[in-house]
């Protein structure tokens, strides 16, 4: 069959090199030229062999990725050397560069000698790749068992100019050779034409040898007969071969491969290899230069290279030297200056770029408006699409705000001169964000707030434990076109359903925005949007909320999209409780008789070396380094994965590492300076449960009660031998007669916090306003952490022997729990005020409850020990009324209260 | 009697709708799953609904039934996970020929009685190729992200095994279907062209990918496009897209198949997008006219519905099918196939 007759009647277009990686190429007549990136081959650049020699994939992958962001729109893979297993490294490194979308987009060049080491390469690789290479240097037979192949396999080819005699090194060979390769493919494998690729080999011309005279004009020649003769095919070549003899003289290089690529391009050359640092522009060429050169390539006079050698001598490399900064950016236009400042977040220039702006433009808020905006478009862009990552984003605000703070004496000023008609409405939107009533927490929200005001939306920031009056008040005052609420702790939920209420009563319209750890899209079909007549969405990251709010302002999508909201969270509602009927729920009476039985042993219990109330006061910061989890840290940066390894991620490995120097560097700061403060109380009391449900806690001396702790047991119906769990069920009863013990504790590394952030915000730094919460919160947790190992090992002492390295204290392979109210095991927010009471915690340390009963500072940790060896973390679940009625009699609270606060797990 | 590629381009053809929607109305139980056969298992086999082509053969035979009633031209054998890979989940590697083999068997003969009531119309069976439940671009292990949990070798057998055996039971067309993953498409196109070089057979292959989300990509990542490109060095008579995402959302990325390709394009959608509960609601009525518009925009020729979709489904799709005509299919193309 041939494929090549037929093609005749299909319009050419569609016979165009077709190629792909995550994203197609492809290469039609009127495409550019297309370079292929080589600094991926080991036989080319020393740096990427000794890489791959070390096994260095990540820097190995930097070079590939660079290649990639410098243009190249194919990349070269080689791995042939004799000191490294090609096919293995061939294999790991395309697995790696297919984990990196950046570099994968580009489809592969997959480049051996070696059959095999390509067969594997195409193993491996969804794209369409282009081998490289084959030819008929081993015969007819063998050429067409690979083509099939290739073929098979979905890859483009580039068929060198050899075959069985040797390379092709003049005009008639090389056509000659091309000519039988093509007809061999096309008709005997029915290899698509468009898919040849051939390599016409270029070679080095003015070497001094009179048969390398014609090297240029042969292949340039030769690539002009196979574009007119073989059609659909392309040619390619790697084009830094010309100029070998020049080597050391950049200037006479960069000339060479300029001409010869201007004059193989208007012959057909569409592919090659081109390192575009060594190349000059055509047109900049200076003339004389350009004149000795063309001699040379064109072959137009016998003294040509002679001529060119001696006029060589004259023009020396005026190039700086290497391994400087690379300032080269600050040539470039302005525009493109103040978008890089932003998107890299540099704020060295800025300042300089913006007063240049300022000076160009007729007002100064036309610099926001038109230099600023377009930057931050390309960040909202890159962010938008996965190329850029929060921290990132947050620089590049602070960068914004440098500028802006820095044109606003100018624009009141101007506003004075020449005063505005109307106040004319700024920016995309207004959005008012908020931490609800009772709640203190504040990253989250703030990191929204920066990355929408880098999508030039008006924030208007009313803090943390802002009251309903004054969200609505504000709200109204300042016309807001969206009110964002955010919470994190269980009652802020019930804060949010206030607030939808509230709006509707006053017949609000504007869209509300729900976020935070504990919101979720249940909570907030169900019982928010259910309360408000107009838009309600849940954002749970910083990203969506661009999106969401964009579409929620633009007046073309604005209705359409509500609408859909509205259905959208409707029918979800419906579902939801349609759904959460079927689950089946035991009495608590039933849930307590499956309770969880722990066989009680005098010998698994061990009296505490320290029983009553101890306070730590100051302590010292540089004990808490090492007990820092760090993976919280970048997730609340929306940077995902594990610690350390996310440093060394594909994806977001850079912006980790850097995000973790600059912590590291503010964490030495603050221990070193002592700019946050570290202080605990904690207690250990002799215990026993009674009621099944309620741990009664005794005076250490004469065993009179202290305080009852109330818990909560699961009631969903479990798999048989399953058990019912609450915390009660890790101490003791009472009708065991054996003396159990508890304990509880707060710690706080909070105090000091606001005033830094406060400091930052001033500085209009909100990378490091948020750096510094974010890191409060895990020297916090990481006290807790600390905390419980030291009650283990001393004030308690029953893991006296425990040699736990820090991941395994992360992971927690300890022995015993310390469960955290209003946290799964134990939702109530109430119990809180138990631990305040018995540990007198706000006398002591001064870490006071909101009256959501969230803890101020934010960065405090509060929680039980339990130390049976038994005892686990679990889930409570949803509970039912029965337990609820049970419980506000328990705590002698009315059943109103027990809802109120148990609401969220009300089943 | 017409064959396949005759009536892609004097009709639009209509393909079944889901399986597995159509199984669950059976609430077959563990013992119905294993049957006599398998009832000493170790393994629990509920969920394995490829096996109860051989346990429960009249389930399936009932639904391939109900589908060609509903004016399905091409109803899809059960065997979606029918490959040593995915079936090792249940220690049933060694069934694998059998299961195929029964499968085609099954639906074949559906298709044949249904044929012979109507001869004008006739009926085919595509053999099911799944993705399998590994993928060979992907790593499952995020910290580490050469690593590879199959390799293209391994699904190319696993896939050889499968269609083998399809084209024994009797299958029309190889359907390769529900690809999230290129390479193990490739792969599997790879088997598929060995088998008809030893065997010196043609059989068509149609070619199925999944869009998975709103970003327009694959799950490993490449436009339409590109994924296109991809899988276009093999002759095949449709490429489309199915699953994932409802009739709606697929409409921008058929359209850059429609624009691109020189064979057939096929689509089966999922009844709308899941709600909150994994539940596809979209009605009959609803998913037809959402398919209305790929017909006056010309996009396919091939048409029916993924997970969700019922017979309903099909008779709805199949009318509005019937008022148009087929998108023009480059007729080179058809010789080279």
């Amino acid at each position: 069959m041939n494929s090549f007759s037929k093609t005749e009647n299909t319009t050419h277009v569609k016979r165009s090199l077709q190629l792909s990686g995550l994203e197609p190429l492809i290469v039609t007549p009127e495409s550019n030229f297309i370079n292929v990136g080589e600094r991926t081959n080991v036989a080319g650049s020393k740096k990427f062999l000794r890489l791959i020699k070390e096994e260095n994939f990540d820097e190995a992958l930097a070079i590939a990725r660079d290649q990639v962001e410098g243009g190249a729109q194919i990349i070269d893979v080689n791995m042939d050397d004799g000191l490294i297993d090609g096919k293995e490294a061939m294999v790991n490194f395309l697995n790696l560069i297919v984990s990196e979308p950046d570099i994968s987009r580009v489809p592969i060049m997959i480049d051996s000698s070696k059959w095999e080491i390509i067969e594997a390469g195409l193993q491996v690789v969804q794209g369409k790749c282009v081998v490289n290479s084959i030819s008929l240097k081993e015969g007819e037979e063998e050429f067409l068992l690979h083509a099939k192949k290739i073929k098979r396999y979905g890859a483009a080819v580039i068929v060198m100019a050899f075959d069985e005699v040797g390379q092709a090194d003049n005009y008639q060979r090389r056509i000659e050779i091309a000519q039988r390769s093509y007809n061999l493919l096309v008709n005997k494998v029915n290899f698509p034409p468009e898919d040849i690729i051939f390599d016409l080999n270029i070679f080095p011309v003015a070497t001094g040898m009179d048969e390398h005279r014609k090297n240029a004009i042969d292949f340039i020649e030769a690539t002009r007969w196979v574009k007119a003769n073989l059609p659909f095919v392309n040619v390619s070549g790697g084009v830094s071969n010309i100029s070998f003899s020049f080597r050391g003289n950049n200037t006479v290089r960069e000339a060479m491969h300029s001409v010869f690529l201007y004059h193989a391009i208007q012959a057909g050359m569409n592919i090659g290899i081109v390192n575009p640092t060594m190349l000059q522009v055509y047109d900049d060429i200076p003339k004389d230069l350009l004149e000795h050169v063309e001699d040379v390539m064109l072959d137009r006079r016998d003294d040509a290279t002679e001529r060119l050698l001696d006029f060589a001598e004259t023009v020396k490399n005026n190039k700086s030297e290497k391994h400087k900064v690379d300032l080269s950016w600050r040539e470039e236009p302005l525009q493109s200056r103040i978008t890089r400042a932003l998107v890299k977040g540099i704020d060295t220039y800025v300042l300089e770029d913006i007063e240049e702006a300022r000076q160009e433009a007729d007002k100064p808020i036309q610099v926001i408006e038109g230099h600023l905006m377009m930057g931050m478009n390309v960040v909202g862009d890159l962010f938008g699409s996965g190329k850029m990552f929060l921290p990132q984003v947050v620089k590049s605000a602070r960068v914004m705000k440098k500028a802006v703070a820095y044109l606003l004496p100018y624009i009141e000023e101007e506003k004075l001169k020449n005063p505005p008609l109307t106040e004319e409405k700024s920016g995309a939107g207004k959005i008012l964000m908020a931490t609800v009533k009772g709640d203190v927490h504040d990253i989250g929200k703030n990191i929204v707030s920066v990355v929408l005001a880098c999508n030039n939306y008006e924030i208007i920031d009313l803090g943390v434990m802002v009251p309903p009056e004054k969200i609505i008040a504000e709200a109204k005052e300042q016309q807001v076109d969206i009110i964002g609420l955010s919470g994190l702790i269980t009652p802020s939920l019930d804060e949010m359903v206030f607030l939808a209420k509230e709006m509707q009563r006053q017949n609000f319209e504007v869209p509300l925005l729900i976020g935070g750890a504990t919101t979720s899209k249940a909570h907030t079909a169900v019982k928010i949007d259910a309360e408000y007549q107009h838009a309600v969405v849940h954002v749970n990251d910083a990203s969506r909320a661009v999106t969401v709010v964009g579409s929620l302002l633009q007046k073309e999508t604005a209705t359409q999209y509500k609408t859909d909201l509205k259905t959208d969270y409707a029918e979800f509602r419906e579902k939801f409780l349609s759904r959460t009927k079927k689950k089946e729920y035991l009495s608590i009476a039933e849930a307590r008789q499956n309770k969880f039985q722990i066989d009680w042993k005098t010998e698994d219990i061990l009296k505490p070396n320290q029983l009553g109330v101890q306070v730590i006061e100051d302590f010292q910061l540089e004990k808490l380094k090492d007990f820092i989890d760090w993976t919280p840290f970048f997730r609340s940066w929306d940077l995902h994965g594990k610690f350390p390894e996310i440093l060394e991620d594909k994806v977001v490995g850079k912006q980790a590492t850097s995000l973790y120097a600059d912590a590291q560097e503010m964490l030495s700061d603050i221990i070193l300076n002592k700019k946050l403060k570290a202080k605990a109380v904690f207690g250990l009391f002799p215990a026993n449960t009674v009621e099944h449900d309620d741990i009664l806690v005794q005076h250490p001396d004469n065993l009179k009660e202290l305080i009852r702790f109330r818990t909560l047991r699961q009631q969903l119906k479990k798999y048989k031998g399953k058990p019912n769990f609450a915390l009660a069920d890790f101490i003791a009863p009472k009708e065991s007669e054996i003396q159990d013990y508890i304990g509880c504790f707060c710690v706080t590394t909070g105090f000091g916090t606001q005033e830094l952030a406060t400091e930052f915000e001033k500085n209009l730094d909100d990378y490091n306003s948020i750096m510094v919460k974010a890191l409060a919160d895990r020297l916090a947790e990481a006290f807790a952490e600390y905390l419980h190992w030291q009650i283990r090992t001393q004030d308690w002492g029953y893991a006296k022997d425990e040699n736990l390295s820090n991941a395994e204290l992360i992971k927690e392979t300890y022995k015993g729990i310390r469960p955290a109210p209003g946290y799964p095991a134990c939702p109530d927010h109430l119990e809180k005020l138990s631990i305040w009471k018995l540990l007198n915690v706000e006398e002591n340390i001064g870490v006071k409850l909101t009256e959501s009963l969230a803890m101020w500072p934010a960065a405090s940790v509060s929680g039980y020990y339990f130390a049976h060896p038994q005892a686990r973390y679990f889930g409570l679940g949803k509970i039912k009324q029965d337990q609820v009625e049970d419980f506000a009699k328990r705590k002698e609270i009315t059943y109103q209260e027990a809802e109120k606060w148990l609401n969220p797990n009300l089943a | 009697m017409s064959t396949i590629k005759e009536l892609l381009s004097q009709k639009i053809l209509v393909l079944d709708g889901a399986m597995g929607t159509m199984l669950q109305r059976y609430q077959f139980s563990e013992e119905d799953f294993q049957g006599e056969r398998f009832k000493d298992w170790e393994i629990p086999l509920k969920g394995n609904n490829d096996l109860l082509s051989l346990t429960q053969p009249k389930a399936i035979a009932e639904v391939h039934q109900k589908y060609f009633e509903a004016g399905a031209d091409i109803v899809e054998t059960n065997t979606f996970s029918g490959t040593t890979i995915a079936m090792a989940d249940y220690k049933m590697e060694h069934l694998v020929e059998e299961l195929n083999y029964e499968s085609a068997r099954i639906a074949k003969e559906v298709a044949k009685k249904i044929t012979q009531q109507n001869p004008d119309k006739p009926r085919f069976v595509a053999g099911a190729m799944g993705p399998t439940n590994k993928t060979a671009s992907i790593s499952p292990d995020v910290n580490n992200p050469g690593f590879r949990a199959i390799s293209f070798n391994e699904l190319r057998l696993a896939y050889k095994q499968q269609a083998l055996a399809l084209i024994k039971g009797g299958v029309d067309i190889l359907l390769v279907e529900t690809v999230f993953d290129t390479l193990n498409a490739k792969a599997a196109l790879f088997a598929i062209e060995e088998i008809k070089e030893e065997k010196q057979i043609d059989i068509p292959v149609m070619l199925s990918g999944t869009i998975t989300d709103a970003s327009g990509r694959t799950l490993s990542g490449q436009t339409a496009e590109a994924f296109l490109i991809s899988v276009s060095h093999i002759p095949l008579l449709s490429v489309g897209f199915n699953c994932a995402l409802g009739a709606k959302q697929l409409t921008p990325h058929l359209e850059i198949l429609a624009n691109r390709t020189s064979v057939g394009v096929s689509a089966y959608p999922n009844a709308g997008l899941p709600n909150a509960f994994g539940e596809y609601d979209e009605t009959p009525q609803e998913m037809a006219n959402q398919i209305e518009e790929y017909l006056q925009k010309n996009l396919v020729n091939i048409i029916g519905g993924c997970c969700g979709t019922t017979p309903e489904h099909i008779k709805a799709i199949a009318t509005v099918a019937a008022k148009y005509s087929p998108r023009k299919i480059n007729a080179l193309q058809l010789i080279q196939n």
